[in-house]
């Protein structure tokens, strides 16, 4: 896991917040407004340099890569969201039953985790794309079927010590069902660690979707991707290196933004943590 | 200082080895990795790019120049009538497996390719044969039922050279010919090896011992494998925008010479709506062929208007025919009941020239109103089964590198789905035709009548961006037939 940071509290917070408030503001700015068409081919603008022709400059084929970063934000986050939340929502339900009910409900939950968790994000999208065709779908397929074995566990963690305090054994001796007890009383015990969770495995959801488009996997060309920006850029390299560092930052940054964010909200929300700073 | 005085001295060494004896391996680099290894029975090029001449031999060969050459058949007549062939064939040549070549192989080899079983790419070829006698088994006539104008010249390509009946089953996966070079292993993925053939018919024709064909389809590789020295030469590099840092370094030679491969975004000519002429012509003119050039192949490159290689001494250029001109493209768009809007797609295989102008096509025809998808598909595998056999495409894009192949839409059940009885007649009549001026005025005519009925987007010559070591000699600058001949390649020094 995400070793916690050094650097105080609310500065974590604080970072990864705007960072993130940054990333989801151009994703919805480039839903009504960018500086040009971002698919519009304007040949003689080729390969342009950052401020000959637009803020980020042009592409291969004169595209203005500034627009085509923010679309790029669009796609990236339309593809994470659905696939981390679906991901969530079987892994979490997953995690409940297998802390509600143990015995050979917990283990089988737990070994199948494991063979999932095994197959790579990658192999998973061949293999879905085999069967729905690839693009955006099976990217997000690919990416949920990854997710679902993270949220299993973590979830199963938490609910587990939730299973032990007194008050669930208190609701139990009063024949209270078990789907009760996990939605009214271990549900809001453990959301907190829940949106950490998926505050950082939307950052790697963002790497695996670029990953994905890479290779020609996610989002489908002539709608920009990070991924294939970068893949596009690879040979261009020495003529134009922003075609490469432009895509390469914009995915550093939400990744880096969105896991500073989840580090923050886990120190935030940590009980033992708060205790802790009650005490001294 | 003393490091450095060691390191001359290293260098010193190292350079005064190969001053005794120049280099006889050669590490030839390609894009695309063929599926087998025998010409006679599929069509992709990859093919004819590691066996042909090198591995295998035909009765004649085209040189680099594209003229007709003598090879197994040393000598040739033609009756006046131009219906009957006599071939005298070299003796004393054995193939890889120590049998005897003569003309019995030839009539097998013939016989085998015009089969209706056969899966021979090129079947025209073979046509116009009524029959084949070998009179004795170093001459071999072949009757033909009509003149063919092209005879001589088709029986030079890949798809007609000699096999051996005891080896011929075996060919794709363990190949045997008469060429200066023999099969030795081939790594699926990575590399297939050959090795000088001591029996080769032709003593000291070649002066290398070993022949390595890579296979590295990412274009980026393909200049690291070059720079590292793992490649001696890439005689089609992958990526046009990294030639240029090639032709400024003296280690390497570039040169930037032509293919017989016309790029062009065929489409379902029967399937709606592309059935419709106005359809097809209005999507030709709203493609700037000069933009997509200088987008997808970095300005290397020749517009065409239809489907003939500038090369060829019959091309006329037809580029004017069907001419950038969007407004048009949208007037004949709204004629034809699209004016609203018409939605297609385009499958399009991963070689960068294909996919960047399948973007650049889907660009220029939202500028029309045309909503162009782009699906992504794998060239050869996936496209052969998709598009050349299930026809189950609307449009594709792909570079069609046989020479002389406009008779491709004349061709019943080919891809294009394109039926014009007129255009079938002219190509067939045109390859009847001996007399050079009146066979190019009709492959003039053939030319104007695809110009005018578009049944594919014509778009680019496809160049030849051609990379090797600059100690490397006698490799081809262009490629009048897909092939890497390396029978006349050696090392200076």
């Amino acid at each position: 896991m995400i070793k916690r940071s050094r650097i105080p509290l609310n500065s974590a917070l604080v970072i990864g917040g705007i960072l993130t408030a940054l990333l989801i503001i151009t994703a919805l700015v480039s839903l009504v407004w960018t500086p040009e068409v971002p698919t519009r081919v304007r040949i003689a603008m080729r390969l342009k340099a950052p401020g000959e022709v637009g803020i980020l400059g042009t592409d291969h084929f004169g595209r203005d890569v500034a627009s085509l970063l923010m679309v790029g934000a669009w796609n990236s986050l339309a593809i994470a969201w659905p696939a981390v939340l679906l991901g969530a929502a079987i892994g979490t339900a997953i995690g409940c039953a297998a802390a509600a009910w143990k015995g050979i409900a917990d283990e089988v939950a737990m070994r199948v985790s494991d063979v999932v968790f095994a197959f790579p994000a990658v192999l998973s999208a061949i293999m879905i794309g085999a069967l729905v065709g690839s693009g955006p779908l099976a990217a997000i397929l690919a990416i949920a079927v990854f997710n679902i074995p993270v949220f299993a566990r973590v979830t199963r963690g938490v609910a587990l010590q939730v299973w032990t305090l007194d008050y669930i054994a208190a609701a139990r001796a009063i024949g209270k069902h078990p789907l009760r007890i996990t939605w009214e009383d271990v549900m809001p015990n453990i959301a907190g660690a829940l949106i950490v969770q998926v505050t950082i495995q939307l950052a790697l959801a963002i790497l695996t979707e670029a990953g994905l488009s890479y290779l020609g996997l996610g989002v489908r060309p002539p709608n920009p991707s990070w991924g294939r920006m970068l893949s596009d850029a690879q040979t261009y390299l020495s003529q134009a290196p922003h075609l490469a560092i432009a895509p390469g930052i914009a995915i550093a940054l939400s990744v880096l933004g969105l896991n500073l964010l989840g580090d923050g909200l886990r120190d935030a929300l940590d009980p033992t943590l708060k205790g802790r700073g009650a005490a001294a | 200082m003393t490091k450095r005085l060691l390191t001359a001295a290293l260098l010193l060494t190292v350079s005064v080895i190969p001053a005794f004896a120049a280099k006889t391996s050669l590490v030839v680099g390609m894009p695309i990795e063929p599926p087998g290894l025998d010409p006679t029975i599929a069509a992709p090029v990859a093919i004819r790019e590691v066996t042909w001449v090198n591995l295998y031999e035909g009765l004649v060969r085209i040189d680099r120049a594209g003229k007709i050459q003598p090879l197994l058949a040393k000598s040739w007549e033609v009756t006046p009538d131009g219906l009957t062939y006599t071939f005298h064939l070299q003796e004393g040549v054995k193939f890889h497996d120590g049998s005897a070549f003569d003309s019995a192989d030839v009539k097998f080899a013939f016989d085998r390719a015009r089969d209706p079983k056969s899966t021979n790419a090129q079947k025209q070829i073979f046509a116009p044969i009524t029959s084949i006698e070998t009179p004795d088994p170093a001459t071999v006539v072949i009757k033909l039922k009509e003149t063919s104008g092209n005879f001589l010249y088709y029986l030079g390509w890949g798809d007609a050279v000699i096999v051996a009946p005891e080896s011929a089953a075996n060919n794709a996966a363990n190949p045997v010919g008469t060429g200066p070079f023999k099969f030795k292993s081939w790594t699926r993925g990575d590399r297939v090896d050959l090795v000088r053939n001591p029996d080769y018919w032709q003593k000291d024709k070649t002066k290398l011992e070993s022949v390595t064909f890579r296979f590295i389809s990412d274009a980026q590789a393909q200049v690291a494998a070059l720079k590292a020295g793992d490649v001696d030469a890439f005689p089609n590099l992958g990526a046009p925008e990294l030639f240029a840092e090639f032709q400024k370094d003296s280690r390497f030679k570039a040169v930037a010479g032509n293919t017989e491969g016309e790029i062009v975004a065929g489409m379902n000519n029967a399937k709606k709506p592309f059935d419709d002429v106005r359809v097809r012509r209005a999507l030709m003119h709203a493609v700037d062929r000069k933009a997509l050039i200088e987008g997808a192949y970095s300005g290397f490159g020749q517009p065409i208007g239809s489907f003939f290689s500038p090369n060829n001494p019959a091309f006329v250029d037809m580029t004017g025919v069907v001419p950038y001109d969007p407004e048009k493209a949208k007037a004949l768009l709204k004629e034809a009941g699209f004016g609203n809007g018409l939605s297609i797609s385009i499958k399009s295989p991963q070689m960068a020239y294909a996919s960047r102008s399948a973007e650049l096509l889907s660009a220029m025809l939202s500028e029309v109103g045309v909503d162009l998808k782009i699906i992504p598909t794998e060239f050869p595998a996936k496209w052969i089964e998709e598009v050349f056999k299930a026809k189950d495409y609307d449009m594709t894009i792909v570079a069609h590198t046989e020479p002389l192949d406009i008779d491709i839409f004349a061709r019943d059940n080919y891809y294009f789905n394109y039926k014009n009885d007129t255009f079938k007649a002219l190509v067939a009549d045109a390859a009847k035709t001996t007399d050079e001026k009146a066979r190019y005025a009709k492959y003039a005519e053939a030319q104007k009548i695809l110009a005018e009925d578009v049944p594919a987007l014509f778009l680019f010559q496809l160049p030849k961006l051609g990379v090797w070591n600059a100690k490397v000699q006698g490799l081809w600058e262009n490629s009048p037939i897909p092939s890497n001949d390396v029978t006349d390649v050696s090392w200076t020094e």
